[in-house]
């Protein structure tokens, strides 16, 4: 195999990889943005994975597949929303209930919603469709670049989100009430925004991008339920969405060298590697890498004196007769 | 009629027992639904779980083996969470502990074998306790988010477990796990299965109530939990009791891996990431971080656990459903914690009075 084909390879699989990340990372920022921190990432998305894929399975429609995910993932976020907002829980110890609640559940119906015949299993069954990659015609055929244009509508579908996404958040009237409300929700109160409703929204927006990303990962990317499937991405996320520095267009950056590492440690142990450096090594050196990036990234950042800073009310509630 | 919150002047104490009760009730209620909908009959099920919890004197047993870790791990987590430090990490600090154990259980052969346990519990807590201390460090020094590097450190050393396991230090017959430790060497039992770690855990709770309690540095670490700015202006240093803390969170942590280790598994081997510290979380949550409450907390998360596992066996039915319903304890539980300090006001509409 030359370079090039390989190099091609690998943008493929990072691309693959990466949508799922992407969407959640996403719905992550439009939540932190607004001063809600939903570290509840891990089992909506597994929630979503397994409602997208208990869908497509019942109904081969993988466009109710997609809109049950993000149902499902909407309704946990709500559950975050309820906790953080009205009834003003810390939202560290409310995302990992979240996170707990819905790990147990997705493994708990993934061996109840499948068919009699496998024992009401989901692992082991496949889906009648999937989304397959479509390639473009010509474009597809440029190395290297070509990856782009051969992949799922998933990923086509982030290539006009991500944009609009930064615009909404950075170019418009409401996007600025979303970084003021998480920024400094006192003065957004002041202005008469409902500092509430708008945390509500995007939390419940968020956990549906959530959703949407774990179904990539069920529908797509390896069209299949497997208990704990998401193996740790919904954290990544949370990452990830520092590493974008809270800015939507960043998040592509992000993505792209995660999802590449994960992809490149994987054919690295195909190619053999794992002779040199034990598979193990190799499997959890993406966390590894996450966790030095993380630190580096924040002492840098303390350098810089807070260049790339969080927005100022993240993980703070807020209600109006406070003192 | 609208509804106001009020600050109560004082915390209420029968709330802060209210509350956690009633979210136990809620959650069984929220799973027998998730029960309902999965076709399964909810008081067959529960009376199941009770049964393969408690029903026998080795199903006792079970449920207070597996009560040891978990308790220990929830006073590990629960010293953290004090200062209001999210270490999701205690599962990694556990695994640090077998490791650690494993180690001088394997390597250290030059020791006589009356020392191999207390010198193997003391390397396995060491070890916890740098798992739980980078963490620490990173957070007191450079403000690095904690939840992240604890979460990222768990999958990083089971990752490292699994080559243990699997390859470096794998027994020379079957394909994974160490060879068993010695048994002269091997914590040992004291009722059935129930072994002598169930008394290091009481006495764990004890001087940590002591500590947490009634000294000064109990103190500081309430103070820094409650108002980090008053805690300062007091000369209480942060970053040095951040450090103390989750050196000693990640220890208790350690200690659990390393007891299970030395009485239940005598060896390395999969399933050392058994999820013991995350359910410490539940558990520290749940007691409102008093280590006298964590004793009957951890038998019930315990309990749940055995039971989820007759379960299985009994009725067919996937044995996540403990995992479902300690999930589901956190959800009201922290919706009720308003409660504690807060009173709800109901506010009749006004015309209504007038009229």
């Amino acid at each position: 195999m030359n370079m090039l084909d390989f190099i091609t390879k690998l943008l493929a699989a990072t691309l693959a990889m990466g949508t799922s990340l992407a969407y959640a990372t996403l719905g992550e920022v439009y939540t932190q943005k607004t001063g809600i921190l939903n570290l509840g990432m891990e089992g909506i998305m597994l929630m979503g994975a397994l409602a997208g894929f208990t869908t497509a399975f019942n109904t081969g429609n993988l466009y109710l597949a997609l809109m049950m995910a993000m149902l499902v993932g909407g309704f946990f976020s709500l559950i975050h929303a309820f906790l953080c907002i009205t009834m003003r829980a810390n939202q560290v110890p409310a995302g990992l209930a979240i996170t707990m609640f819905g790990t147990g559940l997705a493994n708990f119906l993934g061996e109840r919603l499948g068919p009699a015949s496998n024992g009401y299993n989901l692992t082991g069954m496949n889906i009648p469709d999937k989304f397959s990659n479509i390639a473009i015609p010509f474009l597809s055929d440029i190395p290297i670049l070509g990856a782009l244009f051969d992949v799922s509508l998933l990923t086509y579908a982030l290539y006009l989100l991500i944009p609009f996404a930064w615009f909404f958040m950075y170019k418009t009237k409401h996007g600025m009430v979303v970084r003021a409300v998480g920024e400094n929700p006192r003065t957004a109160a002041s202005m008469g925004i409902s500092v509430s409703k708008i945390r509500y929204i995007y939390t419940v927006i968020g956990g549906m991008l959530a959703g949407l990303g774990g179904a990539c990962l069920s529908l797509s990317f390896t069209p299949s339920w497997n208990e704990g499937m998401t193996g740790g991405k919904g954290w990544i996320v949370i990452a990830l969405v520092i590493f974008s520095t809270w800015n939507p267009a960043r998040v592509v950056i992000g993505t792209l060298v995660f999802g590449g590492i994960t992809s490149l440690q994987f054919s690295l142990q195909a190619a053999g590697l794992k002779m040199v450096i034990p598979s193990q090594f190799l499997g959890f050196s993406p966390y590894l890498i996450t966790l030095v990036a993380l630190a580096t990234m924040t002492i840098i950042n303390q350098k810089k004196k807070g260049s790339f800073a969080s927005p100022s009310a993240l993980g703070t509630s807020f209600a109006i007769d406070d003192k | 009629m609208k509804f106001r919150l009020e600050k109560r002047d004082s915390r209420s104490t029968r709330m802060a027992v209210l509350v956690p009760v009633a979210s136990l009730l809620v959650s069984f209620i929220l799973g027998a639904i998730v029960l309902l909908i999965s076709d399964a009959n909810p008081f067959q099920a529960y009376a199941a779980m009770i049964k393969g919890a408690f029903g026998s004197q080795t199903k006792l047993q079970y449920t207070l083996v597996k009560s040891i870790p978990l308790l220990l791990c929830g006073l590990a987590v629960g010293i953290a969470f004090r200062l209001k430090f999210w270490n999701i990490g205690a599962e990694g600090q556990y695994v640090g502990g077998v490791i650690g154990i494993t180690w001088v259980m394997q390597f250290w052969t030059f020791l006589p074998s009356a020392l191999l346990l207390p010198v193997g519990m003391l390397v396995g807590i060491l070890f916890g306790a740098i798992w739980g201390g980078i963490p620490g460090v990173l957070k007191a020094q450079w403000s690095v988010d904690e939840t992240l590097t604890t979460l990222m450190m768990n999958y990083i050393i089971i990752g490292f477990a699994e080559y243990l396991y699997f390859d470096a230090w794998k027994a020379p017959r079957g394909n994974m796990g160490t060879v068993l430790y010695p048994k002269e060497a091997w914590l040992p039992r004291i009722w059935g299965r129930v072994h002598g770690g169930i008394f290091i855990a009481l006495i764990l709770v004890g001087i940590l109530w002591f500590v947490l309690y009634k000294t000064r540095w109990g103190f500081e670490l309430n103070m820094i939990g409650k108002n980090k700015r008053a805690a300062e202006c007091q000369g209480v240093s942060i970053k040095k009791n951040i450090i103390l803390a989750m050196l000693l969170s990640g220890a208790i942590a350690g200690l659990a891996g390393v007891i299970d280790a030395a009485a239940v598994t005598h060896q390395l081997t999969k399933g050392v990431d058994a999820g013991y510290g995350f359910t410490g979380i539940i558990i520290a949550w749940m007691s409102g971080l008093n280590p006298f409450i964590s004793i009957i907390v951890s038998v019930i998360m315990a309990a749940l656990e055995t039971g989820s596992d007759a379960l299985q066996m009994t009725m067919k039915l996937p044995n996540a459903m403990g995992a479902v319903l300690q999930g589901l304890i956190l959800i009201p539980l922290l919706a009720g914690n308003i409660f504690i300090e807060y009173r709800l006001l109901v506010i009749k509409n006004r015309k209504e009075v007038t009229a």
